[in-house]
């Protein structure tokens, strides 16, 4: 179902989760060391971390954030446990939900299924950020005039991923709607408030720079 | 002594309006902090150790490598050896770490024996129960069944089911525990704010007085998060072990799915007879289900209607799968979902339009058949059922070769009278207010409606109070379950904010040289009654209280009632199936519903909305798939046990009965009874479509194939 593939960034020159995976396995087999090194793995130069905790430095809302975490902490966790931004939030964590939704060099992706060690260097936008001076962003406006949530568990990473659509279909149709978002689930069910929200914000968002509303 | 009454309609201002909930920016920017959200000083990671085996004895249990880890403050066997474990997921050992990477890895490095029993976890098929997994059927007779199927002309018979369905809350469930000397501070993930403390201290065997709870947002419930779970009462055991600090314990997905609550199964054999006009005249149903070792109580059958001819027989099956717990509406959808369906077939047996059916029989429906009976024809306005239904199997209007559309209706109904509730209203000399109530906010809008209820009381904004909630230090109300909670904590905040309101009007009249019985407070001011020239700014009147806040009790229950319990609702369903995929989508789908009076227009349509989705999601998606051979749960997560998306509902319409004949009932839980109908409306609506009953809920693709083949129509190909 989703646009899960769609919407999970491209894998960066950096490493891969499934690459630093393979990574771990050759760490197991030789000496611990901490900090980062270069292995080769299958003819590839590869930067290997941990296994114990490494410095990391995450860009967030504009700003440089360092943490000190395991290599195998994932950007959901690294937001919420190290940095106190809990508006994603861990629900399904591996990838199906969308309640982790944050934005990578503006992109929505899954937090969940991001390493924090590979999340360096990128912009990381969260819910946090989109409020402006007491005012709420057009989208977030959108889901509470529509009441686009009940619990609300779901409601931080959906308006995510409703920012991030709108950004790429200023007017979109149903059908794109329905595939656009597909990759939030909800368990309240809130789907009419959403579809509504949606409808309200591509309407009132300003013609042009939309990209960083 | 004042008089409680719901103002009069051309008097509300707030009431019955269409109001954005209150909570509402706090939950779209991120700032609601859920339990799963808090993060306390020196908080420590907690994680349990789960039994892999459906039915195992523990023979040993070796923790001393998990003690060794560094970072790991506290391990505490839960079931100990010699224990019989009944289910898999059940909990073995809790630790305590100083974050969860070393917490999982603390789990891992527990070695548990186990000697593994024979289990049984698939109940489907009643003969295939072992003898030892039922329990003595419970056996029901009224009027002369016999008699009745002797007089009717048309008899059907069919098995109906509903699988095991899980609650699925994302915010699983959880806490975090922490002690301070003899007290505990508890922040859980609840339902009941005002009771689960009394249940910590009692597993814990201390004063009921030393647990602090707090609970500010809930991410779901849906009726499995009233107690405090055996995670909790663990949770604050490592605790204490390690000296107290604060241990977060939130359950992983796969858990939440396994062990965290289920809606028990129902599948039943049923007979039913009906004379050639459509008369009903007898009924037999042999049922059974489980929701775990407790079994399955009966679901009720015949549900709703009040056949006179019936008899019943019921078997309550023990499985080695994790409990079940209330589930929205328990027992309803299912006993809903057999019962329509077998009336539908009936009614397709007859060649009769199963609207007319209903309506042929409405003296079987009851005190509500009348509000039953206005609903129904509302219902088929909105769906437009007299143009597009059409005989079973003959596909509505714009079907094709392979696509079949179909129409199919359901009626329901619940209680949701109200819990009992305390609720403080303090008026303060400067004018400011406070509502003070032990309750919970499920995401209902329970906040937004004690607010609007003390709002229009007083003549002030919502904005204008401060509501203190979610904490079991506030005056005590009921768990948020069986849709009790709207009638409850309108009636209490009502009777408190007219006492206050009464009181502060005995401060003011003498300065507007009148009685208090002839004062009203509206639009901000404090007036004589009709007369805004003869009155004063509510600052003003507030004033008058001198240096004292004026603060007033109102209970639920109390003097007269301000609520009361009841209603029915009634669902349309219109799909496409494709008969060469099996796969159903939700064209359009309707409902109906009354529940007295409206308090919120916008949050009440949003639960009938929110409560038609999740049934959509069980009627086509959910099951929790039990593994025979290892007896474990084969989907404990979010992308093989299926939620619907924003992609699979379809187009929604609801409709709210209000007015005269609703709204002098005063408020009624609203959580459960749209929940009831989805599955029946959508089962019947598949039947009508593709000529054949698809017999089990979730209505899967193999199943829709299976009816097909088994019908000896459509493309099937098995």
């Amino acid at each position: 179902m989703s646009s899960s593939d769609e919407r999970h960034d491209k894998p960066g020159p950096g490493v891969s989760r499934r690459g630093f995976l393979k990574g771990t396995g050759i760490a197991l087999t030789v000496p611990i060391v901490t900090g980062v090194r270069v292995v080769e793995v299958k003819g590839q130069q590869v930067k290997l971390f941990g296994p114990t905790k490494v410095p990391v430095t995450l860009e967030v809302n504009g700003a440089k954030r360092a943490v000190n975490v395991e290599p195998r902490v994932t950007l959901l966790d690294a937001l919420r446990n190290e940095l106190e931004l809990t508006g994603a939030k861990r629900v399904c964590d591996r990838g199906t939900c969308g309640a982790c939704t944050v934005h990578m060099d503006g992109k929505a992706v899954y937090s969940c299924s991001v390493l924090a060690v590979d999340a360096q260097g990128r912009k990381i936008t969260t819910v946090e950020s989109l409020e402006q001076n007491g005012k709420l962003h057009p989208v977030q406006q959108a889901f509470v005039d529509n009441d686009a949530q009940q619990c609300g568990f779901c409601t931080p990473g959906f308006v995510m991923a409703c920012k991030s659509f709108l950004d790429k279909y200023p007017n979109p149709t149903p059908d794109q709607v329905k595939k656009g978002l597909g990759g939030n689930t909800c368990r309240c069910g809130t789907y009419v408030g959403v579809k509504a929200a949606v409808a309200q914000a591509a309407k009132s968002a300003p013609r042009g720079g939309r990209r960083n509303g | 002594m004042a008089e409680y009454k719901w103002p009069e309609a051309e008097k509300r201002s707030l009431i019955g309006k269409r109001i954005s909930r209150v909570d509402g920016p706090d939950k779209v920017s991120g700032k609601a902090k859920y339990t799963y959200d808090i993060k306390r000083p020196g908080m420590l990671y907690g994680k349990m150790l789960r039994s892999p085996y459906a039915h195992a004895k523990i023979v040993s249990i070796d923790t001393s490598a998990a003690e060794k880890l560094p970072g790991v403050k506290a391990v505490k066997v839960i079931q100990g050896p010699g224990t019989e474990i009944q289910w898999a997921g059940d909990e073995i050992v809790a630790v305590a770490a100083v974050d969860e990477p070393t917490a999982e890895d603390a789990v891992r490095a527990i070695k548990v024996e186990y000697e593994r029993l024979p289990h049984f976890v698939n109940e489907a098929e009643l003969d295939k129960v072992p003898a030892a997994n039922r329990k003595d059927p419970t056996e029901g007779k009224n009027g002369d069944p016999d008699l009745g199927f002797k007089e009717a002309e048309v008899t059907v018979e069919g098995i109906y089911g509903n699988d095991v369905i899980t609650h699925c809350c994302l915010e699983t469930h959880g806490q975090i525990v922490e002690w301070e000397g003899e007290n505990v501070l508890l922040h859980p993930s609840t339902q009941a704010v005002s009771t689960i403390g009394g249940e910590l201290a009692k597993s814990l065997g201390i004063p009921a007085g030393n647990v602090r709870v707090k609970g500010d947002f809930i991410g779901g419930g849906f009726g499995s998060k009233f107690n405090i779970d055996r995670w909790g009462v663990e949770c604050a055991k490592v605790s204490k072990l390690a000296e107290g600090k604060p241990v977060k314990m939130m359950l992983e997905r796969d858990a939440e799915l396994m062990v965290a609550g289920t809606r028990p199964s129902a599948y039943a054999r049923v007979k039913v007879g009906a004379k050639k006009d459509g008369t009903i005249t007898a009924w037999e149903s042999e049922s059974w289900g489980s929701g775990g070792v407790r079994g399955a109580g009966m679901v009720p059958l015949p549900y709703v209607w009040s056949i006179a001819n019936r008899r019943t027989k019921h078997h309550s099956i023990a499985t080695n799968v994790g409990d079940s717990r209330a589930w929205r509406a328990p027992n309803h959808p299912q006993g809903c979902l057999i019962t329509m369906a077998a009336l539908e077939d009936l009614a397709a047996a007859l060649k009769m339009d199963p609207f007319d059916f209903v309506l042929k029989n409405k003296e079987s429906l009851g005190v509500r058949g009348a509000v039953y009976e206005e609903e129904l024809r509302k219902a088929s306005e909105m769906i437009a059922w007299k143009q597009n239904w059409r005989p079973r199997g003959e596909g509505a209007p714009g079907s094709t070769k392979t696509v079949k559309r179909g129409l199919g209706l359901s009626l329901h109904t619940w209680g949701g009278g109200p819990h009992v509730s305390d609720c403080d209203v303090t008026i303060h000399p400067d004018g400011s207010v406070e509502v003070k109530i032990g309750t919970q906010d499920l995401g209902t809008g329970t906040r937004t409606v004690i607010l609007i209820v003390a709002g229009e009381t007083l003549g002030l904004p919502l904005e204008a109070i401060r509501l203190h909630y979610g904490d079991n230090r506030l005056p005590p109300s009921g768990g948020s379950g069986g849709s009790t909670t709207v009638g409850g904590v309108s009636s209490s905040t009502r009777r408190a904010a007219v006492d206050a309101l009464n009181g502060l009007f005995e401060k003011v009249a003498p300065a507007l040289n009148t009685t208090p019985d002839k004062l009203e407070a509206v639009g901000g001011k404090v007036q004589v009654i009709g007369n805004p020239g003869q009155g004063m700014t509510w600052k003003q009147a507030c004033a008058k209280l001198g240096t004292q806040p004026l603060t007033a009790r109102g209970k639920q229950p109390g003097r007269e009632t301000l609520a009361s319990s009841g209603v029915g609702g009634v669902q349309m369903a219109d799909v496409s199936v494709d008969i060469e995929t099996g796969i159903v989508k939700m064209n359009k789908f309707v409902a109906v519903q009354d529940c007295g009076l409206v308090m919120d227009l916008k949050t009440a349509e949003s639960q009938v909305y929110g409560a038609m989705i999740m049934g959509v999601a069980y009627s086509l998606f959910e099951e929790k798939i039990m593994d025979p051979v290892t007896g474990r749960m084969l989907n404990p997560n979010m992308e093989f046990y299926r939620i619907a998306g924003i992609g699979d509902i379809g187009e929604f319409q609801v409709h709210m009965m209000t007015g005269k004949g609703y709204d002098e009932r005063g408020p009624i839980g609203l959580g459960e009874p749209p929940t009831v109908s989805p599955g029946a409306a959508i089962s019947n609506a598949v039947a009508n479509a593709i000529g054949a009953r698809v017999s089990t809920l979730p209505l899967s693709p193999e199943r829709v194939l299976e009816a097909l083949a088994k019908k000896g129509g459509g493309n099937a190909k098995l």
